[in-house]
């Protein structure tokens, strides 16, 4: 009797533990699938190659958008990486205890700070002193969001490599910083990469530092000073419109977004899992 | 003073006979773990073209005496050295670290190959001590390094596949080409053989016999065979002193100290 019921309750939660499995599984499974079923049929040459019409009028696209995402995106990366990477190298390879620690302690915090915390700080540093919205601004706000990612796994990534490889390394009569450059972080290289690709991919879909930073524009947004619009901006702008055509519209930019981080992820973890290990005894 | 030191002397074998001169000396050396004393006043002398050869139980301070040899304890922090070590008669503490590195190699434990070509790893040492010159001349060295560690043959038509690529023993090899190749005066091996099998230490051991002729060694070990069959010298230590250093045959045949004879017998360690 009393062995029937533990048995009975061992059943229960291991199919409860599995049911929760699967539930977290498909919630990505079911919004991939919804979106195709709204925003499916939106996706079209239109979609990508022209500017949004006017309201009232049909058809359309956000190809405006899918550009602005990626300059964006350029900013970031070119703000965020350089910065989270120099400081993970200083993080894993220089320092006392003291620094690193504040510097490591920070970085996550600055990590779980509410991304549209980042996008009103951005807004005071970068809009209101220049009293007009930007591509700079937006870039800037999505930098500082990449910044503690890269420097975190930075970090990591080079703690994983052998003391015995930078060993070797100065025992040849390398100095630090040469031993660093020339064999640490190419050995760190293929992860750290992988670590920005993903970082990117993360911040592609942020909306909320771009609402009072890069705005948002229903044009071309030429050079960097414009406000510019993107694909995280548009839908939410869509989305709460008051027209049909908006709503499908919204729909099937938030596949292509879903579907252009989707695919980075599947194509960097990919590359990340064919490098995994390198040392072979 | 409770430390033995002797000069090796003839022990028979063609090549010992001929007196060698004075490559390292090691006066009166300390050294610091923060306050962990790991060495106490050890004086050693390195001869010329000789194998010498440290041994003694884990813990014994062998391996941290071999790297204050190339000052690669300083990569260490928290470590304290007092003493005198000598290169060719010049302070090594007086030099310029990257040149000192590059006179006196390292071989390591584990084999520790950069994540690069074959090429690549022997090339390095040449590249960052601003001996490349032009890319035949690298490709010359590059060449003759692998020879004279008995890879050529091995890996002559692979040069440019990663040496991760290679064996453990080619990989051990593989460093020391790497560690030739700037032409070192003296190299240092750190249990070159531990990660080894039988068949790839023998290799190496012959290995060793042959680079003498152009080049110091000093091989720390933990396998007393091993010492007896490549060293030409060996010093015995325990606990951080240096108990005994004498030619080879004498240290295995007739030890002057009780605690020497006690290790070699195998009543500890």
């Amino acid at each position: 009797m009393k062995l029937a019921w533990r048995k009975f309750v061992n059943v229960v939660m291991l199919s409860l533990t599995g049911l929760c499995a699967l539930v977290a599984v498909s919630v990505l499974f079911f919004i991939l699938g919804y979106l195709v079923y709204h925003g499916g049929r939106d996706v079209n040459w239109d979609f990508f190659t022209k500017l949004p019409k006017p309201v009232g009028e049909a058809g359309g696209g956000m190809a405006n958008a899918i550009v602005g995402s990626g300059k964006l995106l350029l900013l970031a990366a070119l703000f965020g990486i350089p910065i989270g990477l120099i400081g993970g190298v200083y993080l894993a390879e220089f320092g006392g205890r003291a620094v690193p620690f504040v510097v490591r302690y920070t970085a996550d915090l600055l990590n779980g700070v509410p991304s549209i915390v980042i996008g009103i700080f951005a807004y005071a540093l970068a809009v209101m002193p220049v009293h007009h919205f930007s591509t700079l601004a937006g870039g800037f706000a999505l930098g500082v969001m990449m910044i503690p990612i890269v420097l975190r796994s930075t970090e990591e990534f080079l703690h994983a490599v052998p003391r015995s490889m930078r060993e070797g390394a100065m025992a040849l009569g390398a100095s630090k910083w040469r031993t660093i450059t020339s064999v640490v972080l190419p050995a760190a290289s293929r992860g750290i990469m992988t670590a920005a690709l993903l970082a990117l991919a993360r911040v592609a879909g942020e909306t909320a530092p771009l609402l009072f930073t890069a705005f948002g524009n229903r044009f071309w947004s030429p050079g960097w000073s414009q406000p510019i619009a993107s694909l995280p901006v548009m839908i939410f702008t869509y989305a709460v419109g008051p027209y049909d055509d908006w709503h499908r519209q919204a729909w099937a930019a938030g596949l292509v977004l879903l579907g252009l981080v989707l695919v980075t992820n599947i194509v960097v973890r990919t590359v990340l899992s064919r490098g995994a290990s390198p040392q072979r005894s | 003073m409770d430390t033995v030191i002797k000069p090796p002397v003839p022990t028979g074998s063609s090549q010992a006979a001929v007196e060698a001169p004075l490559r390292m000396q090691i006066r009166n050396l300390n050294f610091y773990y923060g306050k962990i004393h790991a060495l106490h006043g050890v004086n050693l002398h390195v001869s010329a073209n000789r194998v010498t050869a440290l041994i003694g139980p884990s813990g014994c301070g062998k391996s941290t005496l071999l790297r204050t040899f190339n000052r690669m304890h300083e990569t260490v922090r928290g470590t304290r050295l007092q003493g005198e070590i000598l290169l060719d008669g010049e302070d090594i503490f007086a030099q310029d670290v990257t040149h000192l590195r590059r006179r006196i190699g390292m071989v390591f434990q584990r084999p520790n190959p950069f994540p690069k070509s074959i090429f690549e790893n022997i090339a390095y040492g040449l590249h960052i001590n601003g001996m490349a010159g032009h890319r035949g001349r690298t490709s010359e060295a590059v060449e003759q390094s692998l020879r004279r560690a008995a890879l050529w043959d091995e890996v002559k038509d692979q040069l440019h596949k990663s040496a991760y690529a290679l064996s453990g023993g080619q990989q051990q090899r593989l460093c020391i080409a790497r560690a030739l190749a700037v032409d070192p005066e003296v190299l240092l091996l750190d249990e070159p053989c531990s990660a080894l099998d039988p068949v790839n230490t023998a290799k190496i051991e012959e290995l060793l016999f042959h680079l003498k002729q152009n080049c110091t060694l000093v091989i720390v070990t933990h396998n007393m065979q091993q010492a007896a069959r490549v060293s030409d010298a060996t010093a015995f230590m325990l606990n951080g002193d240096l108990i005994e250093f004498s030619p080879t045959p004498q240290l295995f045949t007739t030890p002057s100290d009780p605690r020497t004879e006690a290790y070699i017998t195998g009543r500890f360690g």
